[in-house]
């Protein structure tokens, strides 16, 4: 892995706001006195006229892009997911979702890979809370090729998207000439009939890790890259799930809620499968180096081969 | 319109207000009949608004902050002719498009939904700050209860609005000084009121807000102010023209009955037939 070149999605996030705003006049870009971290600060460098900082007070700033949306502005609004879904999701669900105004919100230090700061940062339940809002579409992009791809999507979507960035670096995975976002459709990375392991965000990285290794143990897992959280490509699942008959989620999110319990909905309804849900398993987070966390709490690829493995014993 | 035509719109307003909630059985007198002298100067004097063209993109905006005192914005909107009067009596009622709070997907001359308190104040920030972007004339007004006002949202979105300096925007407080528990004094006090706005960079304008002579000097004077947001602390009675309910906290939230019903009725018919003989 060591070749591999790595970047934080976050910065993702920040390139593709300077290329969509030269684009598109209407697009402005909110922060709450993260510019620097949630990468915003690099439209506010080429934008400053469009770059509203909101201090800190990120509920303020979720109205204020529903106020700048009704007005027929394209708003990002932007903090650590923590702030952005967790503070303000009364904010987000009331002015934004409700009356369905065209808001993007770019939620960054989403996850445990925040790392040192510990769990009062680690949003872990950012995606549980978005995708319980109605019209609300949710992503979790596995990589910068990915993360660029989604700002462009939810830009062209007309309504409320939530996008969902990490701090840390990882492993650029999609950097393949055929690459396409498609809003809502899942990607199959690898072929398998044994299980299905479907993966969100960084974890996708450690799916496929998780894989070869089980490859090498004769066992042969399909795994699916479902970056789009909400709506979920229900089709894509159930057809994994019939096809292996088992199945695994991986997502840097708590169990409760997230990608796994959104493929748990829809197995239930369309192919009822066990599942196993690898994840936060409803406990806070904790300070350390993100790369030794996702290891502690076996999100990496090592961690979840162990976890799959044991599953089919 | 003159004095004596606000008036008299004001208790056509005041009709429709006690109708639609009477007819709901549920909904909030109290801060609609205070603030009802305000929605009728800004929809019928102040603001640059086509009830035949709701969405003219030039118009002036007004977000109703205190949402639950939608029947005061719905009855001025029907009287202003942006939807028939007569819907007034679906208020609240299943399928009607007239909910509970502002719905701005579908009720015409509504720019923003609302309800839940502190958020729409934000909201006017943001589209005046739209309007400052786009070089834009058009201007941003939003009512905010006094209770409201303890939420700390509108201080984060009033931080903001002193900050960028959005003359462009009027927050007017209905400061009819009750809230569901009491007294404002007695629950948990905002006060003083002015010296908070003015300490957020507001230029601030307290006046009695039941008075259209004062009202038209306040919003005049919002007008003319350049370089800040303005506040216009209207001092105002709750449930003000239907005696049984002025100054109770107890009308707020609460429905009249039928025989309250007749009673307002009838002591609004008796304050327009006044108002004619002038």
């Amino acid at each position: 892995m060591s070749e591999v070149k790595k970047i934080a999605t976050r910065e993702s996030y920040g390139k593709a706001l300077v290329e969509l705003g030269k684009e598109h006049e209407e697009i402005v870009v909110l922060d709450a006195d993260l510019a620097a971290s949630t990468k915003t600060g690099m439209f506010k460098k080429v934008f400053p006229e469009r770059h509203i900082d909101c201090g800190i007070a990120e509920g303020n700033m979720m109205s204020v892009a529903a106020g700048l949306a009704a007005a027929g502005k394209v708003p990002f609004a932007s903090s650590f997911a923590m702030f952005a879904a967790g503070r303000a999701f009364e904010q987000v669900r009331n002015s934004i979702g409700y009356p369905h105004l065209n808001v993007k919100i770019g939620a960054t230090h989403a996850g445990i890979s925040v790392g040192e700061d510990g769990a009062t940062h680690q949003c872990n339940e950012d995606m549980a809370l978005m995708r319980a809002i109605p019209g609300m579409v949710v992503i979790n992009p596995s990589d910068d090729v990915e993360a660029q791809a989604a700002v462009k999507a939810a830009y062209e979507h007309d309504g409320p998207v939530y996008m969902r960035f990490g701090r840390l670096a990882v492993p650029v995975i999609n950097d393949r000439p055929d690459y396409k976002f498609e809003l809502g459709k899942g990607v199959v990375l690898r072929a398998g009939k044994d299980v299905a392991i479907i993966a969100t965000g960084l974890c996708v990285t450690s799916a496929m890790e998780a894989a070869e290794k089980l490859a090498a143990d004769g066992i042969e897992a399909k795994v699916i890259n479902i970056h789009t959280i909400k709506p979920l490509d229900e089709e894509l699942v159930a057809e994994a799930a019939r096809e292996t008959g088992k199945v695994v989620t991986v997502e840097e999110h708590s169990v409760i809620g997230g990608l796994g319990s959104a493929v748990c909905d829809a197995l239930a309804a369309k192919a009822p499968t066990p599942v196993l849900k690898i994840g936060i398993q409803d406990v806070f987070g904790e300070s350390g180096p993100a790369w030794d966390l996702l290891k502690l709490y076996k999100l990496d690829g090592q961690g979840v081969y162990e976890q799959v493995k044991e599953y089919l014993a | 319109m003159n004095k004596l035509e606000l008036q008299k719109t004001a208790v056509e307003v005041r009709k429709g207000i006690v109708t639609s909630v009477h007819s709901a059985k549920a909904g909030h007198p109290g801060g609609s009949l205070s603030a009802a002298d305000i929605f009728t100067y800004l929809y019928f004097e102040e603001m640059n608004v086509d009830p035949k063209n709701p969405k003219k993109e030039d118009r002036d905006r007004f977000v109703l902050s205190k949402g639950h005192t939608a029947p005061g914005l719905y009855s001025t909107l029907a009287v202003k002719g942006y939807f028939p009067v007569e819907d007034l009596v679906t208020l609240r009622h299943i399928g009607s498009y007239l909910q509970g709070h502002p719905d701005m997907k579908n009720i015409p001359g509504v720019d923003m939904s609302s309800g839940s308190l502190g958020q729409g104040i934000s909201a006017a920030v943001g589209m005046a700050i739209a309007g400052k972007i786009d070089h834009a004339d058009y201007r941003v007004y939003t009512l905010l209860g006094d209770g409201e006002i303890e939420e700390g949202q509108v201080w984060e979105a009033s931080m903001l609005a002193g900050f960028r300096k959005l003359d462009n925007l009027v927050v007017i407080v209905d400061n009819n000084d009750l809230q569901i528990d009491g007294r404002l004094d007695d629950v948990c006090s905002p006060y003083p009121i002015d010296k908070k706005f003015e300490a957020f960079n507001f230029h601030v304008i307290t006046i009695d807000g039941n008075d259209f002579d004062q009202i038209d000097a306040a919003f005049k004077e919002a007008r003319e102010t350049k370089g800040m947001p303005t506040a216009i602390i209207a001092k105002t009675i709750k449930g003000k023209g239907v005696s049984f309910m002025e100054d109770q906290a107890g009308w707020h939230g609460v429905a009249p009955n039928d025989e309250q019903y007749a009673l307002a009725m009838e002591e609004l018919e008796k304050a327009g037939e006044a108002l004619c003989q002038k």
